[in-house]
């Protein structure tokens, strides 16, 4: 074996949890060491957020070009011909972001001091790892080590991801070729994201899903705009069915893939170009030795337990972001990141966030922040309900961002005002998130929002309205 | 295998039932095996029972105040539904895939045995403190209320529903905690709130026991004011000379040792009344009870025998009972067996109070703050070390003579101390 480095802090994996931990430990004076077997950036830099963002944005932009190429054209303009996608080209554009955006993730990390060694790791004992890099093994000892492993597609057994007719979600940003039809399995977040974005490309987009509803996160009204996006806009969605496996059809060129699912006792089936496998995600707990490092699972042994300053069992070794439970979101794993460094350069630190926003970059986008009105109810508080829909918002209106039937919704404790949750639903609303979370971490009421002036004209004033409406005197809407 | 049912376990000798102070969960809690799950108080010490298992919590029994008895059922679980509903994932529940399809089976833990609860009644658990996210605070109000070590639900928030500012954390912490937020940021706000808090645990056991002292025992209380300059002289001179195992010498010391000198000429006020019976059991044994604020109220931690200790044994006994008391590790043996009790609120002291007797003792005596005063002494003002001490006496045993002949004795032991080393 070749050298055994030491060090204050060594992070497992460089996702947006273990980059942003390693950064904030090496600003603090610590010596860091970052180990990623892939590209730093993680799944959501290479394989998820950032690209499939990055192929929404282009689905939309053809989506606009399609309407002005049609007959009588729209908003007074006209494209002669019909647009046109070559996919190919499309995955290399959404390629070079995701590299630059790589680099920018190296250059931050050596720019802070933080040494990325690029190999797979395998720990021996809770605070000893080796890590396999082309140059050969390389032995680390850590003061504290912070578990940044993140989490995985999951396979279905009967039939797993060969990314050529099954595909994962990372086959899925990586088409040769648009498919002309798809089936989606899994009606989560992924997988509608994914779905839309095809669907304004389109592709035949036909989703499965197991449960009654499709995005089953958010609630019956947040999800019934998405619902009728994908009704207007050809995809089928078939709720309580079950995938049951998949066959190649065809020869050569003209091969195809046949999903066969059941629903309500029967089978069915359709013949589609590719299936995109979307039905969930588990943390990446198996492979690099976390059995030899003695830290303790949750109940059910899935996770590993963590708590509030992402300590696990044993005294040094942390754990964030996706591997440390739910909710597997990116920000979340940020934000622990960075709290775990300042812990371990010995400042007072708590994961004490009053809500973990989450967005789902469907068409519309769907936000959800803090509490529903029925999750304030069953934790017992009387609360009062504001709802403002986009369709009175003037700056909506000029964007057509109101086309997709969207709202935001407001509640908030009817005895002090203080607001518990905001959610919306409503193109072009993501954004929009930063201003509810930030009311609900700083304990806002209903009047603080209410004597806040918010720009005109602005998709951030339904917020505004929303919030008067929840007091009783909206002024743009009855 | 499912269901587990958790009886209220022998937590202590002798102990045959307990009050429930609080409970961590509610029917329909997902807990893990160690998590805190009920607060059960028996006579002086209340003991935080953990979880024998990783489940479902699926019943309760006992409201909070009421007595449970040892093994009488307590909360039943479901262990195995914790296994199922923790191992689909909350945020994209994905049904397709059939359980045992799984790729990577996540297998229901097999319920482990019965968990003792925490052994002895001497080392309750803290009840977890109150998080700091449920008080309205903005995230940097957190942050330098964390780094100052101080725990916001303490805070008073002035702000509208109650949200702490930074004024209310600069005057907490400007006032060591005595002020506990900044004035309202509008006078103009009524407070119209009524906050109703149930008496249960010590709180009750503390009302209880004042009702009984109060209500039967006649008191009457007597003040005396004490020059202390010389004992004051004497206690500088043996702390500075300590060594570092030796605690630092307070009054109180000195004063249980001047009573239990002089107890046997006085020992009417040492003494049990048994009214009931009609008896008073007189005590050779000076022990004597230090009325003690914790966290969790009023405590008397007993320092048996001082008629057989020096000044640093006694200071070292009341420093080991009382942090015994504070930290809720007192043993029932270091909570009981009180012959006389001393109340003294240190730097509170005050001027005077009217103590409430420890039933079924017979007197009580307070010591306040020493202060230096302007007293005359042979026509001449000078300034002297002046400490006021008050005291109580149950007057159907004790006479107002005889009282007052305790506490004046005790003042020429304090005055001149040399004759409590005699």
């Amino acid at each position: 074996m070749g050298e055994t480095r030491r060090c204050d802090v060594l992070v497992v994996g460089a996702g947006p949890g273990g980059y942003v931990a390693a950064i904030r430990a090496a600003q603090l004076g610590l010596s860091t060491v970052i180990v990623e077997a892939d590209k730093a950036g993680g799944t959501c830099l290479i394989r998820g957020c950032i690209p499939s963002k990055a192929i929404i944005h282009a689905a939309e932009r053809f989506e606009h070009l399609g309407q002005h190429a049609s007959d009588g054209g729209h908003m007074g303009i006209f494209v002669d011909g019909e647009p046109k996608v070559d996919m190919a080209a499309m995955v290399s554009w959404k390629d070079s972001i995701v590299e630059r955006l790589n680099k920018g993730v190296e250059a931050l990390l050596k720019g802070a001091g933080a040494e990325l060694v690029k190999g797979w790791a395998t720990f021996e004992g809770p605070k000893r790892c080796t890590v396999e890099t082309s140059d050969g093994t390389v032995g680390i000892e850590a003061e504290n080590v912070i578990i940044a492993t993140g989490s995985s597609h999951i396979d279905l057994p009967f039939m797993p991801c060969d990314e050529e007719f099954v595909l994962s979600s990372t086959g899925a940003l990586d088409l040769e070729r648009l498919p002309k039809s798809a089936a989606i399995v899994g009606g989560g977040y992924i997988g509608l994201e994914l779905g839309c974005a095809l669907a304004k490309l389109g592709t035949e987009v036909t989703v499965v899903e197991g449960l009654d509803s499709i995005l089953a996160i958010m609630d019956a009204e947040l999800r019934r705009p998405l619902e009728i996006w994908l009704k207007k806009h050809g995809v089928s969605v078939h709720t309580n069915a079950l995938a049951r496996g998949a066959e190649i059809k065809g020869k050569g060129a003209a091969r195809k893939v046949e999903l066969t699912f059941e629903k309500g006792g029967e089978e069915q089936s359709i013949k589609v170009d590719k299936i995109l496998v979307t039905v969930g995600r588990k943390p990446n707990t198996k492979g690099w030795g976390l059995e030899n490092m003695g830290v303790r699972m949750d109940a059910a042994g899935r996770f590993i337990r963590i708590d509030r300053r992402c300590r696990t069992s044993v005294p040094g070794i942390y754990a964030i972001g996706d591997v440390a439970g739910e909710p597997m979101l990116a920000h979340k794993a940020s934000a622990q990141g960075e709290m775990v460094a300042e812990i371990i350069a010995g400042h007072e630190r708590e994961f004490d966030k009053v809500a973990i926003p989450a967005i789902v970059f469907t068409e519309p986008e769907i936000i959800s922040v803090g509490l529903t009105p029925q999750e304030a109810e069953e934790r017992g508080e009387q609360v009062i309900v504001g709802k403002f829909p986009l369709a009175a918002s003037g700056r909506a209106l000029s964007i057509e961002a109101e086309k997709t039937g969207g709202f935001v919704r407001v509640t908030a404790r009817e005895s002090d005002h203080v607001i518990l949750g905001v959610q919306a639903v409503g193109t072009h609303v993501a954004e929009m998130h930063a201003e509810f979370v930030l009311a609900l971490e700083m304990g806002a009421l209903l009047e603080d929002v209410a004597g806040t002036v918010h720009a005109h004209p602005t998709m951030s004033e339904a917020f505004h309205e929303s919030v008067l409406k929840t007091l009783g005197h909206a002024i743009h809407i009855g | 295998m499912g269901k587990h049912v958790f009886k209220l376990p022998d937590i202590g000798e002798g102990v045959v039932e307990g009050e429930v102070v609080q409970w961590h969960v509610t029917a329909g809690d997902a807990v893990t095996e160690d998590d805190p799950i009920v607060d059960v108080m028996t006579d002086k010490a209340t003991v935080t029972i953990p979880s024998p298992v990783t489940g479902i919590v699926t019943s309760l029994s006992g409201e909070v105040g009421e007595m449970v008895a040892v093994g009488s059922t307590l909360v039943e679980f479901d262990s195995d539904a914790a296994a199922a509903s923790a191992s689909e994932p909350e945020v994209t529940p994905e049904p397709e895939v059939e359980p045992e399809a799984e790729s990577s089976p996540t297998p229901a833990p097999a319920p482990e045995p019965v968990a003792e609860p925490t052994p002895t009644a001497a080392k309750p658990a803290p009840a977890p403190a109150a998080s700091s996210s449920r008080v309205l605070a903005s995230p940097a109000i957190r942050r330098r209320a964390r780094e100052g070590g101080v725990d916001l639900a303490q805070v008073r928030g002035s702000g509208p529903a109650g949200r702490v500012r930074h004024a209310d954390l600069d005057a907490y912490i400007a006032a060591d905690g005595a002020v506990t937020g900044a004035a309202p940021s509008s006078y103009s706000t009524k407070r119209t709130e009524v906050t109703e808090v149930k008496v249960v645990g010590l709180r009750r056991k503390i009302a209880e026991q004042m009702t009984i002292s109060k209500s039967t025992i006649p008191h009457f209380s007597y003040f005396e004011e004490v020059d202390v300059t010389e004992l004051e002289a004497l206690r500088q001179v043996l702390n500075s000379s300590r060594d570092e195992s030796q605690p630092k010498l307070t009054y109180l010391p000195f004063i249980m040792l001047a009573l239990s000198r002089i107890m046997p000429e006085h020992p009417e006020c040492n003494a049990h009344y048994d009214d009931q019976g009609g008896v008073v059991a007189r005590h050779g044994a000076v022990n004597i009870g230090i009325a003690t604020q914790t966290g969790r109220g009023l405590y008397v931690p007993v320092v048996k025998h001082v008629e057989a200790m020096d000044a640093w044994q006694a200071a070292a006994e009341m420093q080991r009972v009382a942090s015994a008391a504070r930290d809720g590790t007192a043993s029932l043996e270091d909570l009981t067996g009180s012959t006389f009790t001393i109340t003294s609120l240190g730097r509170d002291g005050g001027l005077g109070a009217t103590p409430i007797i420890n039933h079924p003792e017979v007197a009580i005596l307070g010591v306040h703050k020493a202060r230096e005063m302007p007293v005359v002494r042979e026509g001449q003002i000078v300034v002297r070390r002046i400490m006021n001490l008050s005291s109580s006496f149950d007057h159907r045993v004790v006479d107002g003579a005889d009282g007052a002949a305790l506490v004046q004795h005790l003042r020429r032991m304090l005055e001149h101390p040399a004759l409590i080393f005699m």
